[in-house]
């Protein structure tokens, strides 16, 4: 407590005037042009477009992203107590992350590496000289009542994160677009509380408290959740080829609140909400795309939008105000006054001569050691595969569809362009009705390959393929061959044979027939349907119809 | 060594230098508004509870306010004093934790080794503020020197 009286400073009173009424003080208010179209499927789902269509503007939504991404390191950023998700409660936390008094920060060196990988690879300029703050906040779960972060002058500024998404009409072109990397700076992680509503009380485990986090500050370049999901599709897949972050939203390693307010381009921005508790991906547009929608209604209805902290409800769709953050905060930043500046070098041999190669992180070697991007993949497979961006961008999308599409190609004589089709349409196809990883797959690349082997070398048509596809999905023992075999599905190619069959289809059929010579050549695929029939699938379809033509001209 | 023991060289001024600062040197005073006075006790955890307590904190911000006295043109501020020194970056390996028990004997109550807070944000215990009060009044009687 008698820290408190000395907070009653000058510091304080400089504090006060940065409170802006509609932004925090830690993000800088910069003009900002909203490129980029408002995708007509949030638009169409709103209500009282009629109305809107004889007004000059729409309004259209801004959303920034707000990532906090925990370090994958063994220990915590500033004390050497482990790392790890699901540990007995309280048993990862050394004197320091408790905030026991007389215990002093060391800083991990492993922390300051990622956060110099991850600027890189987002082309940040990265600071030489970095400082530490403490940002001044009372919850259970911040033993010590500060956060020690890097506000005023942030390890990387300014980058871009380039991302792609599938727009267009038919959401199936690849549009690239990029959204600007405000800032990324170290911080700690706080605990973790668990609510008892019903004893009336909060327990807290502290093994998360002091875990090192990348915080990412994104500019508001994106206009609704499609763009903000395949932003973060994006930053997980270069935070998980780097290392520095394993990313899985639902186990807290990657966090992302969503700053959004809607405005007429051209207006000045309109109020913000935040939105919290987003959990995937997925859920991460559901909640954009909600709260744009919310705030469109509430300004159309004529009332006005309150700058407020909400938390996205995953089961039905929608955000709601949350009790525990009542108004505006003040966090009183300050020096660490326990850090001195963190300087990181631009070549081993621009250190100064005294220092311990271990205190040395140099950019160049950093540069040096960075792995590759997922973009520079995604590259690679269209050159060497001779497929589309568009489908190289859905393999890097699923997690593990791409090595299982080049597990295939490998295995198989079938080209790379059969297998694309294949595994993005009818495998992923299943997958998704299934709700399955392709890890889960009850056919294994080696499988899938076979069975495009017996399509190439002739033996079964495409058709039956399919059916072969969908037999071994239910039976996963099997092989394509047994399944063929077992239900006689080998290709009939017997020119006698088909003929025989044609000819008996359109002597009962004169109606057709007779359509067929008037010009009407679609009631030929009618005819082509009964001669599968008869052969159960199994006739060469090539065949069939040259000879069926042939019949009916 | 043979420095400190030196008659001639001591750094304590003889004579009293300290020079009084007229209140028409400094800023005009900044007026604490009630709802600021609120909002500050909320923060800072702290408890103004009578008029006794916000003229402690008016004089307190009068004194501070000395500061804008000293001209700090083109100077940096200096925010720790080991700005000169090397920041240690310590290796990745796990040396520390595993004392949940003896961090839990800490805590008055503890619920299956989870430490116990009471719902949501935390409000000052009635004891507390009674604490505070009598604090506020003690440090009106003697004057400030010290902040």
């Amino acid at each position: 407590m008698a820290a408190s009286s000395a907070g009653m400073s000058v510091l304080l009173c400089n504090n006060i005037k940065q409170i802006a009424l509609f932004y925090p003080s830690q993000q800088r208010q910069s003009l900002c042009v909203i490129r980029g179209i408002y995708t007509p499927a949030s638009l169409c789902q709103s209500k009282g477009q009629i109305k809107r269509k004889s007004a000059p503007k729409e309004l259209v939504g801004v959303v920034g992203l707000e990532v906090h991404a925990q370090i994958h390191a063994n220990t915590k950023l500033f004390s050497r107590a482990g790392v790890g998700f699901q540990a007995p409660p309280n048993s990862l936390v050394s004197f320091f992350d408790a905030s026991l008094p007389g215990t002093l920060p060391v800083l991990n060196r492993r922390c300051v590496e990622a956060a110099v990988m991850t600027g890189l690879a987002l082309n940040c300029f990265i600071n030489k000289k970095s400082v530490f703050d403490r940002k001044h906040y009372f919850y259970a779960d911040l033993p010590a009542g500060y956060q020690i972060t890097q506000q005023r002058r942030p390890i990387a500024v300014d980058g871009t994160l380039t991302y792609s998404h599938l727009g267009g009409p038919k959401r199936n072109a690849l549009v690239t677009r990029s959204v600007r990397i405000k800032q990324i700076q170290l911080e700690q992680d706080s605990g973790k509380s668990l609510h008892d509503d019903l004893r009336g009380q909060t327990l807290i485990d502290l093994n998360r408290a002091g875990v090192g986090l990348m915080e990412l500050v994104m500019e508001p370049d994106m206009t609704c959740g499609d763009e903000a999901a395949a932003a973060i599709r994006e930053l997980q897949l270069i935070l998980q080829a780097l290392g520095t972050c394993q990313g899985h939203m639902d186990e807290g390693q990657l966090r992302v609140d969503a700053n959004v307010s809607v405005h007429k381009p051209g207006d000045p921005w309109g109020i913000r909400t935040e939105v919290k508790n987003i959990n995937s991906v997925r859920n991460l547009a559901r909640a954009i795309d909600y709260e744009i929608q919310r705030q469109v209604g509430v300004l159309d209805s004529g009332g006005t939008v309150q700058n407020e902290t909400r938390s996205f409800d995953a089961k039905s769709g929608r955000t709601v105000a949350m009790r525990d953050k009542e108004g505006l905060q003040d966090y009183r930043f300050m020096p660490e006054p326990n850090l001195p500046p963190l300087m990181v070098y631009d070549h081993c041999s621009t250190v100064p001569p005294g220092v311990h190669p271990s205190q040395v992180v140099a950019l160049e070697e950093v540069r040096a050691q960075l792995p590759e991007m997922p973009s520079v993949r995604r590259a690679m497979m269209v050159e060497a595969y001779d497929i589309l961006p568009e489908h190289s961008f859905t393999l890097m999308n699923e997690e593990g569809l791409m090595d299982y599409f080049e597990s295939v190609v490998r295995e198989t004589k079938a080209g790379p362009r059969k297998v694309i089709g294949w595994v993005m349409n009818v495998l992923l196809g299943l997958l998704n009705q299934h709700s399955l990883g392709v890890s889960q797959s009850p056919i294994t690349p080696k499988a899938l390959a076979q069975l495009l082997d017996l399509q190439e070398t002739g033996l079964i048509s495409s058709s039956v393929a399919k059916q072969v596809f969908q037999e071994l999905w239910k039976a996963p023992g099997k092989t394509a061959r047994q399944v063929v075999q077992e239900q006689n599905l080998e290709i009939v190619n017997n020119s006698t044979e088909i003929h025989r069959i044609c000819q008996e289809v359109v002597d009962t059929h004169p109606e057709q027939l007779q359509a067929i010579r008037d010009g009407n050549k679609r009631v030929l695929n009618k005819l082509i349907g009964l001669v599968q029939k008869e052969t159960k699938g199994r006739a060469d379809p090539v065949l069939v119809r040259a000879i069926l033509e042939d019949m009916t001209s | 060594m043979r420095w400190s023991t030196q008659i001639n060289n001591s750094k304590v001024p003889t004579v009293a230098t300290w020079e009084p600062v007229l209140e028409n040197q400094l800023p005009p005073p900044n007026e604490v508004p009630a709802d600021l006075v609120d909002k500050l006790e909320r923060l800072a955890l702290v408890d103004f509870p009578n008029q006794e307590g916000l003229a402690c904190l008016k004089k307190s911000i009068r004194f501070a306010d000395q500061l804008h006295v000293v001209n700090t043109e083109g100077v940096e501020p200096m925010d720790s004093v080991l700005e000169d020194r090397a920041l240690y970056l310590s290796g990745d390996a796990v040396a520390d934790g595993d004392c949940a028990d003896r961090l839990l004997q800490l805590s008055k109550q503890t619920v299956e080794e989870y430490f116990v807070a009471p719902p949501g944000n935390i409000p000052l215990s009635t004891r507390d503020r009674a604490m505070l009060k009598c604090s506020a009044s003690k440090l009106e009687d003697t004057s400030i020197k010290t902040v």
